[in-house]
């Protein structure tokens, strides 16, 4: 398989989530991955590109969101970038059931860490936050005709 | 069930992301969901309903998943505090009809654990009647 690299730069709409969900579906039916998988890449993206857009923008509408998907044959790698507030205490952010808003509930981080095999959070307050996420492929898997 | 209303969301950008049947009767709200339940939608959900306790004084929210293709915490965060808005009102929220796929992920938010499921809308409206 030959390495694949996809880059998504969009405004920081609601609208949009569903059409970063859409390139990742698309990309990972690609590489054969169960329908489980897939259901799960869907909601870790929805999660990072959220989180951008609400906490990151805070609702504001004309910032700019950046999803990248590298794709090679061990890993599937999913890269979130926003230049929005950043977040002051990562460690804190990324306890499960943590959130900064009373209304939400503190689990996009929780189905980001369960559903992929690597997250790593950089962000530096008043610059951005960019989110990292892999996903190992399977390459012991005989591969379909 | 006295008013049927149908309601049909469309974004600037096209598609229709999601759509809600709504069916009132006394008491009991029942919304038969259609699409998908993020940011995008979760709102409009939480109006919906809220809409209805406040000005209506429903205090039964039974809410059927069968049609609801994708949810994430956006979405979950809107059932999660439909529950906790009803309670302290002697309200319940139910929800029926879950897809498998749906469960899944609400599974590990714990909904299920807090929320009461039902196979469908008929055992749930019977649930708690005492009739
Ligand atoms: N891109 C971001 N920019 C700024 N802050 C962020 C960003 N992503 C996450 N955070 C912070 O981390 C916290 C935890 O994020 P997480 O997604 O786990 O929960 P949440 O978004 O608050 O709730 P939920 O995801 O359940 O709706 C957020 O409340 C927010 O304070
Ligand atoms: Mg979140």
């Amino acid at each position: 398989m030959k390495s694949n690299q996809l880059t998504l730069k969009f405004t920081s709409l609601a609208e949009n989530v569903s059409i970063a969900r859409m390139l990742i579906a698309s990309v990972a039916a690609q590489l054969d991955l169960s329908l489980n998988d897939i259901e799960e890449l869907k909601v870790v993206v929805s999660e990072a590109v959220s989180n951008a857009i609400i906490h990151g923008y805070h609702n504001e509408p004309g910032h700019i969101v950046h999803l990248t998907l590298d794709i090679d044959p061990e890993a599937l790698k999913i890269t979130v970038k926003d230049n929005g507030c950043g977040i002051p205490d990562i460690e804190q952010a990324l306890q499960p059931a943590y959130s900064t808003d009373p209304e939400r509930m503190g689990l996009g981080f929780v189905f980001m860490q369960s559903f992929m095999d690597d997250l790593q959070v950089e962000s530096v307050v008043n610059n951005g936050t960019t989110v990292t996420m892999v996903k190992f492929l399977d390459r012991t898997k005989p591969s379909s005709h | 069930m006295d008013v049927v209303e149908f309601f049909r969301e469309n974004c600037s950008t096209g598609g229709v992301t999601m759509q809600f049947e709504k069916k009132l009767e006394r008491q009991t709200l029942l919304l038969r969901l259609k699409g998908d339940l993020d940011l995008r939608t979760a709102d409009s959900l939480r109006v919906a309903i809220d809409t209805e306790i406040d000005k209506r004084g429903v205090r039964t929210v039974i809410l059927n998943l069968q049609d609801v293709q994708f949810i994430d915490s956006s979405g979950l965060g809107v059932l999660l505090g439909r529950y906790k808005k009803l309670l302290p009102l002697g309200g319940k929220l139910k929800i029926t009809n879950v897809p498998t796929h749906i469960f899944k992920i609400m599974e590990l938010s714990g909904l299920p654990k807090i929320i009461n499921f039902y196979p469908d809308e008929t055992l749930a409206s019977e649930e708690g009647r005492g009739a």
